[in-house]
């Protein structure tokens, strides 16, 4: 087991495509980080170069103490599993999972007791003498585990593993992925670009857009504190609600404004807000920090709104309304008597406002 | 009820012709047809006239009459078929062997990311897509005992101080008959192989690479044993298309000298055409379908059993 570092990392495709820029990456020992981010954004590039199946551009990266620029995949004692498993076709369950030991020189004996370990750990024991084209896709993605785990690598490196998952599997494997990780404890780089898979398995989670580092940090913090306008909106569904807004002073402070909103900023938030007023910022507000307004909701936290859509999701419901030029979503009680087209007062969860600068994006 | 038995009885049912097309046997059946009447007239009846025309003792020019299988008696006696069965076996393997070591190198360094890979391919169709007899032609200057261009260079390079009689020595006849098949067949070795490389998703090798095996172990333990079923099939083809060939041999040589180089297609031509011999010409192509035969179902099974794994 190793920590991984990256620092400065860079790769400029030919064709001049900057798809990684100036990366900078702690991953210590035995975390499990994950790559989160839009399509395009540069996850699998990063991830590739650290695998050593693609060149670097410029910058280092470091398993353990060592500088792996310039080494083979095979050298890096990394094990990846693809997106679309990269099962060998014709050869056996068995002899999938044993390729790599027996490429490596590993006795007989070492390889078969290896891999019957990883098939109990994985529960597929009955499919080794199978071929992949006789498995489905979750026994599959068991079995590029498998390959994964019997090679015992200082790292895993996963691309977008459950994305060929129905939805359900898809989260019953992504329990299972957290498990495994428990037990091995193993270094990981995860790449997605499904925020839940992110959220749920990274210990801490890595956002890129357009091959720059947005934001790195533990789930919670990426949710309450996102360190910009694309943070926020990329992490948490259904995505925070944005408004455009103007920084005004007024009784008791500072103020947000657009037509048919008016919402006072909360002390701490206000101090940070002071250099912006008279300016135009970005408002922000989840919806499950929305709720509907009762008699006791001052005034100065709460907005009238116009209901378009109401969406029962059983667990909750959602309200598409309408404020002024803006859609605000709220996320509230399941059995809320509301119906399309009324008019309903929505109260806001004072301190977990945010504001972003308009010019910068950046967190206030 | 009644409304059902009303609507249906309202003449709405397909007219007769069509209902039999419904049937899938019959459809089946017409749409055999044409296929069954070209196989026919132009696989079928030329090979069931070979047949009997074997068995009988006509010439050119002459209906001649039933004699058994006095024709395959005489060329089982025949001191040039057994050369040219002996030849034809050879010209085939070694080609085969090299057609296919020249085609898959060829295509592994085209399945490469490089400039100019588009033209590359292209240029590499061209002994293909010229007529044989053309570039045969080409050839037969190449090989010219006078104006030998390849004679020329070996000269100047100073590998050699007497002229060399390609043509005309039987070994080196058949040297470069083999030099010329390989030639023609290597770029449909390569663009097949290409083709087939190309459906092997490059992960697999990436995997390979990361399970510790080196370039040619990931050839071996990955790139050969999925471009397998296409490697056989492509060897099935071109074995079938060598075993045959006479284009080549009958410009280049014509089969000399002194016979060296006869093909079962040459021969039985040289004997059939040349010499009038229509019967015995007949009974020598005739004699190349056993063999054929044998080699076309070997193969077949070999890759129905590559292709079951
Ligand atoms: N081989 C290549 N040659 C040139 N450009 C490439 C190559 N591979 C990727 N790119 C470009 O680099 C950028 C990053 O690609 P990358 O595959 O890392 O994205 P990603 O974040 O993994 O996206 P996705 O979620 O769609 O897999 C993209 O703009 C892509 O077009
Ligand atoms: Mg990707």
């Amino acid at each position: 087991m190793a920590q991984v570092t990256i620092r400065q990392l860079n790769k400029v495709y030919e064709g001049a495509v900057h798809a990684v820029k100036d990366v900078n990456l702690e991953i210590p020992d035995r975390e499990f980080v994950v790559l989160v981010g839009p399509s395009g954004c540069g996850k699998t590039t990063t991830l590739r170069m650290v695998a050593g199946l693609e060149s670097i551009t410029s910058g280092d990266i470091l398993i353990g103490d060592t500088v792996v620029n310039d080494l083979a995949p095979m050298d890096r004692d990394i094990a990846m599993v693809f997106q679309n498993y990269a099962l060998y076709p014709h050869k056996s369950v068995y002899d999938n999972m044993a390729f790599g030991l027996k490429m490596r020189k590993f006795d007989k004996a070492e390889i078969d007791k290896r891999v019957q370990h990883a098939a109990d750990i994985l529960g597929i024991q009955q499919l080794l003498s199978r071929r992949p084209r006789q498995l489905s896709g979750g026994q599959r993605q068991r079995v590029a585990l498998g390959r994964a785990i019997v090679r015992n690598p200082q790292v895993f490196l996963f691309d977008e593993p459950l994305s060929n998952l129905d939805a359900k599997l898809r989260v019953h494997m992504r329990v299972e992925l957290r498990k495994l990780h428990e037990r091995l404890g193993t270094t990981a780089i995860y790449v997605t670009h499904d925020q839940v898979e992110a959220m749920t398995l990274g210990d801490r989670v890595v956002v890129m857009k357009d091959g720059l580092v947005q934001q790195v940090g533990d789930p919670m913090t990426l949710y309450n504190t996102p360190a910009n306008l694309f943070v926020a909106g990329f992490i948490g569904s259904p995505a925070m609600n944005f408004a455009n807004v103007t920084v005004v002073g007024g009784e008791g402070g500072l103020w947000v404004e657009t037509k048919g909103l008016k919402l006072r900023l909360p002390g701490a938030l206000a101090s940070r807000a002071a250099p912006l007023t008279g300016k135009s910022a970005v408002f922000g507000i989840r919806p499950e920090d929305l709720r509907v307004a009762n008699s006791a909701d001052p005034a100065e936290y709460s907005m009238d709104c116009e209901v378009e859509v109401v969406e029962r999701l059983g667990s909750e419901t959602l309200l598409d309304t309408r404020v002024g030029s803006e859609t605000i979503v709220a996320a509230v009680e399941p059995m809320v008597a509301v119906r399309a087209r009324e008019k309903v007062r929505l109260a806001v969860t004072p301190d977990r406002m945010h504001l972003f600068d308009a010019e910068t994006e950046k967190a206030v | 009820m009644v409304a059902l038995a009303t609507s249906s009885a309202g003449g709405k049912r397909p007219a007769p012709r069509a209902r039999l097309l419904e049937d899938e046997r019959w459809l089946a059946f017409a749409l055999l047809v044409p296929t069954a009447i070209l196989l026919g007239l132009f696989i079928a009846y030329p090979f069931v006239k070979g047949v009997i025309l074997s068995l009988t003792s006509a010439r050119v020019g002459v209906e001649g009459e039933f004699v058994g299988l006095k024709n395959f008696v005489k060329i089982w006696n025949d001191g040039i078929f057994h050369v040219t069965v002996w030849n034809t076996f050879w010209y085939t393997g070694v080609t085969t062997v090299f057609k296919l070591a020249l085609g898959l190198w060829l295509a592994l360094l085209l399945n490469r990311h490089f400039r100019g890979k588009a033209f590359i391919r292209a240029f590499i169709l061209l002994p293909f897509i010229i007529p044989t007899v053309l570039s045969t032609f080409a050839w037969k200057w190449m090989f010219d005992p006078t104006f030998s261009v390849i004679n020329w260079t070996l000269y100047q390079l100073g590998f050699i101080t007497q002229r060399i009689n390609w043509l005309g020595d039987p070994d080196l006849a058949m040297t470069s008959i083999i030099i010329i098949n390989v030639w023609r067949g290597v770029p449909f070795f390569a663009i097949s192989l290409l083709a087939g490389l190309q459906t092997i998703s490059p992960e697999l090798n990436e995997a390979a690479a990361i399970d510790g095996a080196r370039p040619w172990q990931r050839f071996w333990h990955v790139t050969w044993p999925l471009l397998l079923p296409v490697t056989m099939v492509v060897v099935l083809f071109s074995v079938i298309q060598t075993f045959a060939d006479f284009q080549l041999v009958y410009v280049m040589t014509g089969g000399g000298p002194a016979n060296a180089t006869h093909l079962f297609a040459t021969y039985a031509y040289q004997l059939g055409i040349g010499t009038g011999l229509l019967a015995e010409g007949a009974a020598i192509s005739l004699a190349m379908f056993p063999f054929l035969f044998l080699i076309v179902v070997v193969q077949l099974l070999y890759i129905r059993r590559v292709e079951v794994r």
